[in-house]
């Protein structure tokens, strides 16, 4: 079963790439689609920019609510910052009934149009997830683990970057995995505020009543998420395969 | 030398440790016996400054440990707890080496000691060395968490109910270990249970705590015999107290020159186990033989249960 | 430790509430729609009496955040701080409008939202404090949306630039919250309706566990405007090959793709949720309830459906949030609901239309999740 589904990832990938470097030679399975002449294959841009855009602006958003959530998140559990914990984790879940469309939405009056915006609902959606499972992995770590480590004389930053952090980096992941998967649908949506990504080739399907564009851009699209949470899968998979916190 | 003087800890209006004095002998193991809530793990976590005294002085060879960091004086401190406490997602040997990393240690001496520990707890390096702690059996782990705190050769090992986890048999053999252990480093061990079988077992001291005060600290047998408290009879127990008092000494100290008929016992062996051997045997007395098997002397009944009575 | 020391989220508090009355802009007044507008502060647009009285009011409920402990006290005065702020904006409104004029805009400025944040923040943190129980919950939801609801009928805020885009659209805003409301609880129920039994097989199945939840997650992870794209054309394809479908309203375009996907997404949290809840039952109830001698449908829906009932409802929380929330991308393919709105406004650069999608939807999603959550852990609280 493993070795069918690595087969399948990478047939995924190997379509992935074809399309976005040789799109025209995919063009014969489009024209069924496309009506009165209209072309078959996304003509106003290159597909291969338009993903390598979008990719771009999720791995930047993603990378920033990474630095800040996993921040706030040591902060809120240590001593120091505990009578913040409570409020943190309640407004989490609130920020989390937000639709992603309406933080995009909300972020254009205050930025306006363009690629700012969508950074900005990127960056603040992302926040959530990882915010939520860095608490969650921090506490989790088993208290005779954490007792062990002071007792044996590691000072509170080597006990958080050497037992704490690494024990939570699992959930952590598990949340940029989250956070990343949400995002590559958000960035898509953020062409209709101008932030360029393949959301656009949807977009201008939909504008000119083209269903070989539609299916193409959502397509490259699932195909472009679905690797990325397989890429992230195999990560968590490879590095903490063996660590078993009981 | 561990001079505790005048330990207390408050928490707001509640004291947990009352003016704890204690003084523990270098080279020994010192046991600390409590119901839950009586303070013992307060007090030993005290000593490694986990918890910090509200007020009082813990004394190390004569130094005041609120001198130097928490966080360097508890690499002096080996300090092993229940449940071990491993890194689970670090393997045996990074587990042991842990503080010696800290205390910055080259790679080869690291190495070299990893390995000894490991060939003293039994644990084949070659097999163990790059395990992880949760494809070790309970028994394995808890060894590991003892050599994981006695890598950096501490001259002093707290240990926090270190047995507590274990079954009856596994725990036995753990605390033959501790013995041999404590003779072969020479650490000063203080242990925290709430076992006083486990704490007549292994201390040469035992301090019995209740509601944070500690109601007397001596040799064992003195808590049998001249209880100063009415809990510490209660927790000695005084329905099989003469035996306990037997269990104390070995056949070895006892015995007196001569020869016998009856079955052989070993030097080693308690007296409680010498009288129990003979009751089976209907003799009134054993020849005892030393660890290579040779006669060092005899026992009879008579002289083992002139050892059951007090004074 | 002394008495009265001050509480730190009542600084933060304080510190941007007061950054924001002073240095951004309370409201905007706009020639119309679309045009950008000039900042008014709150002083330079109230009357100096009411000035004075708001002030005096949120020093109050600053000095409160500041120095207050009990939870209630502090709560009090973030709702007193939630209405100055909100009879603010709704005077600042009337004070800007010339009489008869409806083409100004007196749109609420980035100072407002942000002092509503702060003292919404104030709020959160007392109700978090006193951790409510889960009708005490639902019964301040009500209150306030009662509250809220009485003000908007009453015309408290018609001045208002979201109101007067309401007003131009009153018709099909109803129109549009009723179809969204359908779309997200339609594809709801229909997924329930699949993916109960699904789960239960699944549960009873081992060998179909592995392939069953990794297709749908495999679904889930594809965006929705994605999976929007990707039905269109299939759907599409029905409907011009089978004439009934086509009369049943199954199009490329419009609601079917969005019910299509959004029934999809569905199916993996409470697929999920079921066999994670009919795992956790324990063996010995079920092994007592046939020892019983109870039917093998019995113990399921007497004992095992029953039993992990919190959790499959905990499932059906998380799609009816998400649902809502992926509804607003449906408007982009026509499905209709509270995006069109969205996307309107994106396209027409008329902020007022957005908030006029956005916000109702966020208050749809943010009551479900309070309601289920009250639900379940009243579930819960029950069996403990």
């Amino acid at each position: 079963m493993p070795g069918s589904a690595a087969l399948l990832r990478l047939a995924a990938l190997a379509l992935l790439v074809a399309f976005l470097l040789t799109p025209y030679s995919f063009a014969p399975l489009f024209e069924p689609l496309t009506q009165y002449g209209a072309p078959a294959i996304y003509d106003q841009g290159n597909l291969l920019t338009l993903a390598l855009a979008q990719i771009g602006t999720v791995l930047c958003a993603t990378a920033a609510s990474t630095l800040v959530a996993v921040g706030l998140g040591i902060a809120v559990t240590r001593p120091s910052g505990a009578q913040f914990l409570p409020l943190s984790r309640t407004l989490v879940n609130i920020g989390q009934t937000f639709p992603p469309v309406a933080v995009l939405a909300i972020a254009v009056p205050l930025v306006g149009f363009g690629l700012k915006p969508t950074l900005i609902a990127l960056f603040c959606y992302g926040l959530l997830p990882i915010f939520e499972n860095t608490i969650g992995g921090l506490r989790a770590c088993p208290p005779a683990v954490l007792e062990a480590a002071s007792g044996m004389g590691m000072s509170p930053g080597q006990r958080l970057l050497s037992i704490e952090l690494p024990l939570a980096m699992p959930l952590i992941l598990e949340g940029i995995r989250i956070s990343l998967v949400i995002n590559v649908g958000t960035a898509a949506i953020g062409s209709t505020v101008g932030a360029k990504g393949l959301g656009e080739v949807i977009i201008a399907g939909l504008l000119s009543n083209n269903a070989a564009f539609i299916l193409q851009g959502g397509l490259l699209t699932g195909l472009i998420a679905i690797l990325l949470y397989d890429t992230m899968v195999a990560v968590e998979r490879r590095l903490f395969g063996n660590v078993r916190i009981e | 030398m561990i001079t505790v003087d005048k330990l207390s800890k408050r928490y707001g209006t509640t004291t947990v440790v009352d003016q704890a004095s204690m003084v523990i002998e270098r080279n020994s193991i010192t046991v600390i016996v409590g119901t839950s809530g009586s303070g013992k793990s307060t007090l030993l976590r005290m000593i490694n400054r986990l918890v910090e005294p509200s007020s009082g002085r813990v004394l190390i060879d004569g130094n005041d440990t609120a001198r130097e960091p928490a966080h360097l004086l508890r690499r002096r401190i080996g300090y092993a707890i229940q449940g071990h406490g491993l890194f689970p997602h670090r393997t045996v040997a990074e587990n042991i080496a842990t503080v010696p990393r800290l205390l910055g240690w080259d790679q080869a001496r690291v190495r070299a000691r990893v390995d000894e520990l490991l060939g003293v707890f039994q644990l084949d390096p070659a097999e163990f060395a790059g395990k992880f702690p949760h494809q070790l059996s309970g028994g394995q782990q808890q060894r590991v968490g003892v050599a994981r705190a006695l890598a950096a050769e501490p001259a002093v090992l707290l240990m926090d109910e270190p047995f507590g986890a274990l079954d009856p048999i596994i725990r036995a053999k753990a605390q033959d270990d501790l013995l041999d252990i404590q003779r072969r480093f020479a650490t000063t061990i203080v242990l925290v249970t709430h076992d006083m079988d486990e704490a007549f077992r292994l201390g040469s001291r035992v301090a019995v705590m209740s509601q944070g005060r500690v109601l007397q600290y001596d040799r064992p047998a003195a808590l049998l015999t001249r209880p100063a408290d009415p809990f510490v009879s209660r927790m000695t127990g005084s329905a099989d107290r003469a035996m306990k008092l037997l269990s104390l000494t070995t056949a070895g100290e006892v015995a007196v020159p001569g020869s016998s008929n009856g079955p052989t016992v070993a030097a080693s062996a308690s007296l409680r186990d010498a009288l129990s051997e003979l009751v089976w045997r209907g003799a009134e007395s054993a020849a005892v033989v030393d660890a290579n098997g040779m006669p060092c002397g005899c026992l009879t009944v008579a002289a083992i249960l002139a050892h059951g009575r007090p004074g | 430790m002394t008495q009265h020391r001050i509480d730190p989220l009542g600084a933060l508090v304080t510190a941007v509430g007061a950054a924001a009355l002073l240095w951004l802009p309370f409201v905007v007044l706009k020639p119309n729609r679309i045009l950008p507008g000039d900042a008014r502060s709150l002083i330079a647009v109230l009357p100096p009496s009411t000035t004075i009285a708001c002030l005096a009011c949120l020093i109050l409920v600053a000095l409160a955040a500041l120095a207050m402990s009990k939870p209630p006290v502090r709560l009090a005065a973030a709702l007193l701080g939630v209405i100055v702020v909100a009879a603010a904006i709704s005077t600042a409104g009337d004070v800007l409008t010339p009489p008869g004029n409806r083409v100004v805009r007196v749109a609420p400025g980035s100072g407002f939202w942000v002092l509503l944040v702060a003292v919404g923040l104030m709020a959160t943190d007392a109700i978090t404090r006193l951790r409510p129980r889960p009708a005490a919950r639902v019964l301040m939801l009500a209150l306030f949306a009662a509250v809220t609801l009485f003000a908007l009928a009453h015309g408290t805020f018609d001045h208002l630039s979201v109101m007067r885009e309401y007003a131009v659209n009153a018709g099909r805003f109803a129109h549009e919250v009723r179809q969204h409301v359908w779309l997200a609880l339609g594809s709801l129920g229909t997924a329930v309706i699949v993916a109960l039994p699904l789960g239960i097989l699944c549960h009873r199945v081992p060998r179909l566990r592995g392939g069953v939840l990794g297709t749908l997650n495999v679904i889930q992870t594809i965006p929705a405007i994605a999976l929007f794209g990707i039905l269109m054309a299939p759907l599409g394809a029905l409907a011009a090959a089978v004439p009934l479908a086509a009369q049943l309203g199954i199009r490329g375009i419009g609601a079917a793709p969005a019910v299509v996907a959004l029934f999809l997404y569905s199916l993996l949290p409470v697929v999920a949720n079921t066999v994670a809840g009919l795992k956790r039952v324990s063996p010995a109830a079920v092994e007592a309830a046939r020892g019983m001698g109870m039917t093998s449908w019995q113990v399921l829906t007497g004992v095992e459906l029953s039993l992990a009932l919190p959790t499959i409802l905990t499932g059906i929380r998380i799609v009816l949030v998400q649902n809502i929330g992926l509804v607003t991308v449906a408007a982009l393919i026509g499905g209709g609901g509270l995006g069109v709105f969205v996307f309107q406004g994106i396209g027409q650069t008329a902020i007022d239309l957005v908030l006029l999608g956005a916000i109702p939807t966020v208050a749809l999603a943010f009551s479900a999740a309070v309601l289920l959550d009250a639900v379940v852990e009243t579930m819960n609280r029950a069996r403990q």
